[in-house]
């Protein structure tokens, strides 16, 4: 249910995420989805990969600061309200969103959309209950 | 605009122009008498000199100085905050403190008496400079703990002259005083003055059309370089003093209108030239580390404290006359502490900073600048993976301890940069702390 999620720090200059991409192609490491937290200081590149483990030891050898978590891949059709529908099964519940990003998907009719929940167990749990489809990290690699 | 300079003798001066002889018999006498304030009083001065067999009279000349012990700035704060006083608190009219190693200041005192000679000698470094009775002094020195502000205040106001208590910062209005009020003296740092020059500039204000003649600026090293380029850009004379807080503050030293070295007021406090790795008194005219006696503290009396600053006697008189010795100006230091605008800052004070903020020391690098003739300090800081977090608020979270750490262990405020692991340059493994970049 769990997806790994690698997080870089990186700082807030030209050519900074550019070292670990180039690192990762090198190793044949497929980047599947990627997001770019910044402020006037700093940047935080979170990444998913097809070998997250691979992935790590790579970054790390060569000296980058690596943070793994635990994150939720959801599948929503790629409509006006797709998004809503899944927001709104956490309405009223004290689960919070510490973050999120989305990526179109397939042919473009899905989308997937990335949550870093505070409390991921029990997202999943009300998830499941209204229906939504939590994605393994296997189908978002390789389908 | 400006009136001539014309600097004519002024008998608070006197005392600048004693004869050699009677000098070096007035500082014995006043040697021999603070030994023994020190050995009676000071559980630490006393101690340290029963070790070595000494006692009061073992001082029968002033050569005998060099037999007593030193005393060093970590004296002040392992006595913290009064272990070193020589006068019960209830004859202490003022404490002042500067900033320490680990968050906690050095606390200095001064009796009724202590802060009549202080004024005196500031008294002294005016008349050095040619101000006089009459002048309108503009004193930006920071007023508070801080022993430039309330030194220079009273050495002003002891001259006779017109002070304007307008302390540090603010400078439009700094700028507004000093025209709109007449100024003729301005006292500050020097890269604060710079500042204040540049500033008028963007107002379109010319120093020069201003009456506006003199400078007398210390608390912080400058050289001969930045002392023409402000005397060029404002048609002011600028002078250099020299003072610290476990001394008496502002007032230890001044140049005279020769501009050729800083006279010590040495009948107050006794210099000495020592050879920093060793401690050997120096012959006179080699560079060495500064030490200093003073002579007539009563609350806090200093023994051969170390001032780390180094520095040489400038043999033979002065062509204007006096027979106070002189030392070159201060070149650079025998530790590593650093002056940022007035502000002494150890290295050890930041990482001390980064430990409490972070709980390990991470690797940082300190980046010195000037910028518009003001000091600028860059804490750079390596994200480690113990701090690093996913999370945009967690490490805006971090940034914000590392700054709030650094600005109440220094007292300062510091720009952090969190930075990539190992994107600080390491030379065998270490990495250089300082990067000073001010004399760019």
């Amino acid at each position: 249910m769990k997806i790994q999620q690698l997080s870089l720090f990186a700082e807030n200059k030209p050519g900074h995420i550019l070292g670990p991409c180039r690192l990762l192609a090198r190793e044949g490491i497929d980047l599947r989805a990627l997001t770019l937290a910044d402020t006037q200081r700093f940047g935080i590149l979170r990444i998913i990969v097809s070998d997250a483990a691979k992935a790590r030891s790579v970054l790390e050898a060569a000296g980058y600061v690596v943070k793994v978590t635990e994150v939720l891949a959801v599948e929503v059709p790629d409509r006006p309200g797709g998004l809503a529908e899944v927001l709104g099964v956490f309405e009223g519940t004290e689960i919070n969103i510490e973050y999120m990003y989305a990526f179109p998907f397939g042919r473009g009719e899905k989308a997937i959309l990335i949550f870093r929940f505070d409390d991921p167990d029990a997202a999943i749990a009300r998830l499941r209950e209204a229906g939504v489809n939590v994605l393994e990290s296997g189908e978002i690699y390789d389908r | 605009m400006k009136s001539s300079t014309s600097v004519s003798f002024q008998p608070v001066s006197a005392p600048d122009f004693v004869p050699i002889e009677r000098l070096r018999a007035l500082q014995l006498a006043r040697l021999q008498e603070v030994v023994t304030r020190a050995w009676e009083r000071v559980e630490l001065f006393r101690r340290r000199m029963d070790e070595r067999g000494l006692t009061p009279s073992s001082i029968q000349a002033l050569d005998d100085l060099s037999k007593l012990p030193f005393t060093v700035k970590s004296d002040l704060r392992d006595t913290y905050p009064f272990g070193l006083f020589a006068s019960p608190m209830q004859e202490v009219v003022r404490l002042h403190a500067s900033s320490g190693t680990t968050g906690k200041p050095i606390v200095v005192a001064y009796t009724k008496e202590d802060v009549d000679v202080w004024t005196s000698v500031m008294v002294r470094t005016f008349a050095c400079c040619g101000v006089h009775r009459g002048d309108i002094i503009q004193n930006a020195y920071g007023y508070g703990l801080f022993t430039g502000g309330l030194g220079a205040h009273y050495g002003a106001e002891g001259l006779g002259a017109t002070v304007i208590p307008i302390s540090g910062g603010n400078t439009d209005r700094q700028i507004m005083v000093m025209r709109d009020f007449g100024v003729t003296v301005v006292c500050s740092t020097p890269s604060y003055f710079l500042h204040m020059v540049d500033r008028a500039a963007e107002l379109g204000v010319d120093l020069r059309e201003l009456p506006v003649r003199t400078g007398v600026f210390g608390a912080e090293p400058w050289t001969e370089s930045m002392r023409k380029r402000i005397e060029n850009l404002t048609g002011i004379k600028a002078y250099d003093i020299y003072g610290l807080s476990e001394i008496t503050g502002p007032g230890v030293g001044s140049e005279c209108e020769r501009q050729n070295g800083l006279h010590l007021f040495e009948d107050h406090f006794y210099p000495e030239i020592v050879d920093p790795e060793t401690g050997e008194v120096l012959p006179e005219g080699q560079e060495g580390e500064l030490v200093l006696t003073t002579l007539s503290k009563r609350a806090m009396p200093m023994i051969r404290y170390r001032t780390r600053d180094i520095t040489a006697f400038i043999p033979g008189v002065c062509e204007c006359g006096r027979t106070l010795r002189r030392i070159r100006r201060i070149s650079r230091r025998s530790d590593d502490m650093l002056i940022i605008r007035g502000v002494n800052v150890f290295p050890s004070q930041v990482e001390a900073a980064l430990l409490e903020a972070e709980g390990t020391l991470p690797h940082y690098q300190i980046i010195l600048t000037r910028e518009h003739g003001l000091d600028q300090m860059e804490v750079q800081v390596e994200v480690t993976p113990e701090v690093f977090s996913d999370k945009v608020g967690a490490l805006e979270a971090l940034h914000k301890r590392l700054t709030q750490a650094l600005d109440h262990i220094l007292g300062l405020r510091v720009e952090v940069t969190l930075v990539e692991p190992q994107s600080i340059r390491r030379s065998e493994g270490k990495a250089k702390r300082v990067i000073d970049r001010r004399a760019q």
